[in-house]
């Protein structure tokens, strides 16, 4: 009998895999689930002895079954997308059957938590800190420090609370994470427990990833007796984009209004319920078996500067071959878009590529040559964030594109710190303002007698402009976390390469 | 069972729980597609909050509604890289009507094929107008 694969990922059957699923089960073939390879353009994709088939409908089984068809790819394994990566977090995406515990043991899966239990504490922290892991949720921090920080504080119980709060546009790592390989995340979050002397962990997934949150259950409930007696619980959050900032996550699990906590305290120190806590992204713990199956020099030996290992690049947006790739850091902008991506689906010229999420900066096609690491971005002013890279093509008017982004921290702003909350919507309010090219008059409040220092003379444009960077300033450095503190990057990048779209002829500095 | 005792009886399935009150909100919304101020009196009740308290929490999230609104709805993603593949110009082809709800929401998480839209769960790529009013329709 004929054994076909194909991808049971959401974004898979976004695309309509069940149907095509159906018709290969109708046609009498033996359909396997599995994992997405990640080739997104392709979807549904099939696998037939490793031969590839895609983008397929359900009108294209016959062709498939009859070696008639056009939408051949070739030996899926092979082909050139997934032969320029390096995939250690995602070494079995597309090979194995998500909820198989039978795939994964076979995979290397548990080997990691195996070594582990065989070492000390100290050890496993040691080998995560010469691994040089850093946090993948954006700000990455190293992650071996961050657990000792935790295992080193005297204070119990501690927690694991894995943040699979994934809110940023642009961003899916994470998703096919749990959706494709939730026995790895387990085993992260399991050796986690391990090193710090956690005993229970929280997978907080956002409330918009049905299919992740299914998955997550269901290997959890599969693999509870294998990694006992650590006990993990799915945590569904409850729309809230600030829910990803990490102290704001904490509140929302212990049953708050998701605001942000100021730190310090550390989380590390009073996290979850006041106690010691190791908050990581998923694709973070998900990078920990492999360093300990196949130790820290394996996974140090690939990266850039102090950015070491492989980062999973999600190629997103207006882009003709979207997906994910993953890859030693080090891989520029323009390789990632153009050779890789393709460049836009459309067809039109790149005009901005948004790297990082709603919070990251629009590059323009001259920062192409920035390699992908984390302080070379900071120095071409930007953030790698959670490595979501989101093309847009010529079509693009960028000054919507800064009003969406103080738009977006408007509406999801917690309220607690005052640059955010109101900064944001004046933000709004100036780039209208700029866009119509108007100026302003003093208003009916400003002209009372008894506001003396209120300006009286009307503002100018470029006034306007100086005062919406001044307010980017502010937001920048007077917000307790990054919603507010780096929704200014996209604003400013694009006011810095594209002033012509706010009107504004000559480049703001 | 009337609603105060099925309110009644969520609270008490979650209580044993560390950080119950998201794991109850969820539970009452998804019973009556709503949490009313009735649900918000038992549960602080039971979980010894204040009422401002529990109404601070669900008036926070965005999953949480104050009342009822039967029709089906779509929640159309309308974040960056649903709107780099023309998510704004689909929207504006969505015809006036009533019958179903149209909720934005910032990702899906399916940013490489968007635009984007779910149902009920089930996630729909690669709309153009056609597929989109072919989806509201269904629904309608």
């Amino acid at each position: 009998m004929t054994v076909v694969r194909i991808s049971d990922d959401s974004l898979a059957i976004a695309c309509g895999a069940d149907a095509v699923a159906a018709a290969f089960a109708a046609a009498g073939c033996a359909v396997e689930r599995v994992s997405s390879w990640g080739m997104h353009w392709l979807e549904p994709l099939a696998e037939i002895d490793g031969q590839g088939f895609g983008p397929l409908t359900a009108a294209d089984v016959a062709a498939v079954l009859a070696g008639s068809s056009d939408k051949a790819i070739g030996p899926v394994a092979e082909h050139p997308f997934l032969a320029r990566q390096q995939r250690f977090t995602f070494s079995r995406a597309g090979k194995t059957r998500p909820l198989s515990l039978e795939d994964y043991a076979q995979s290397g899966g548990w080997s990691g938590l195996r070594a582990a239990d065989l070492m000390t504490p100290e050890a496993i922290i040691e080998a995560v800190t010469a691994s040089g892991l850093r946090g993948r949720g954006g700000a990455g921090f190293p992650t071996g420090i961050k657990w000792k920080t935790v295992a080193d504080a005297a204070s119990n119980p501690k927690y694991i609370v894995c943040n699979a709060d994934e809110g940023d546009s642009g961003t899916f790592a994470d998703r096919m994470v749990m959706e494709g390989d939730p026995f790895m995340l387990i085993e992260g979050l399991a050796i986690a427990g391990l090193a710090v002397g956690a005993g229970r962990g929280y997978v907080y997934i956002r409330s918009e990833y049905p299919h992740a949150i299914a998955k997550m259950q269901a290997a959890i409930a599969a693999s509870a007796d294998l990694i006992a007696p650590f006990e993990i619980e799915v945590r569904v959050g409850a729309g809230a984009y600030v829910c990803g900032e990490e102290t704001s996550l904490l509140n929302s699990l212990e049953g708050k209004r998701g605001e942000v906590r100021a730190k310090p305290p550390l989380p590390a120190l009073e996290g979850l319920f006041g106690k010691p806590t190791v908050v990581n992204n998923v694709l973070t713990l998900a990078a920990v078996p492999f360093i300990l199956a196949n130790g820290p020099q394996a996974y140090a030996d690939v990266g850039f500067g102090r950015s070491r290992g492989t980062m999973p690049v999600q190629l997103a947006g207006n882009i003709r071959h979207g997906g994910l790739f993953e890859t030693g850091f080090g891989i520029t902008l323009g390789e990632l878009v153009n050779e890789i991506g393709g460049g836009t689906a459309s067809g039109r010229p790149v005009r901005a590529v948004q790297v990082g999420g709603p919070l990251g900066a629009y590059h323009p096609p001259s920062d192409f040559a920035v390699p992908i690491d984390y302080e070379s971005f900071a120095a071409a002013d930007g953030l790698i964030g959670h490595a979501g890279i989101t093309v847009f093509d010529d079509s693009a008017d960028m000054a919507m594109q800064a009003r969406f982004a103080m738009a977006f921290c408007a509406a999801e702003s917690c309220g607690k710190c005052t640059p955010c909350r109101i900064g944001s919507t004046r933000g709004v309010e100036l780039i209208d303002r700029i866009r119509a090219g108007a100026g302003r008059a003093a208003d009916a409040v400003e002209t009372l007698p008894q506001m003396r220092n209120a300006r009286k003379a009307p503002r100018t444009v470029a006034e306007d402009v100086a005062l919406l960077e001044d307010l980017c300033e502010t937001m920048k450095f007077g917000s307790l976390c990054a919603l507010g503190g780096f929704t200014p990057y996209p604003v400013l990048s694009a006011l810095k390469h594209w002033p012509e779209h706010f009107g504004v002829m000559e480049a703001a500095e | 069972m009337d609603d105060a005792a099925r309110i009644a009886g969520i609270v008490a399935a979650h209580r044993g729980r560390e950080g119950p009150l998201l794991p109850i909100l969820h539970d009452v919304q998804a019973a009556f597609g709503h949490v009313s101020e009735a649900a918000i009196r038992i549960i602080a009740h039971d979980l010894n909050l204040s009422r401002a308290e529990v109404h601070g929490v669900v008036s926070f999230y965005h999953d949480f509604t104050p009342a009822p609104d039967p029709r089906p709805a779509i929640k159309l993603c309308r974040a960056e890289a649903c709107q780099a593949r023309g998510a704004e110009a689909l929207v504006s082809t969505l015809p006036a009507q009533d019958k179903v709800r149209i909720e934005t929401v910032y990702c899906l998480g399916l940013c490489s094929v968007g635009p984007n839209a779910m149902i009920d769960g089930r996630p729909h790529a690669r709309l153009d107008a056609a597929r989109l009013a072919a989806l509201v329709d269904g629904l309608a």
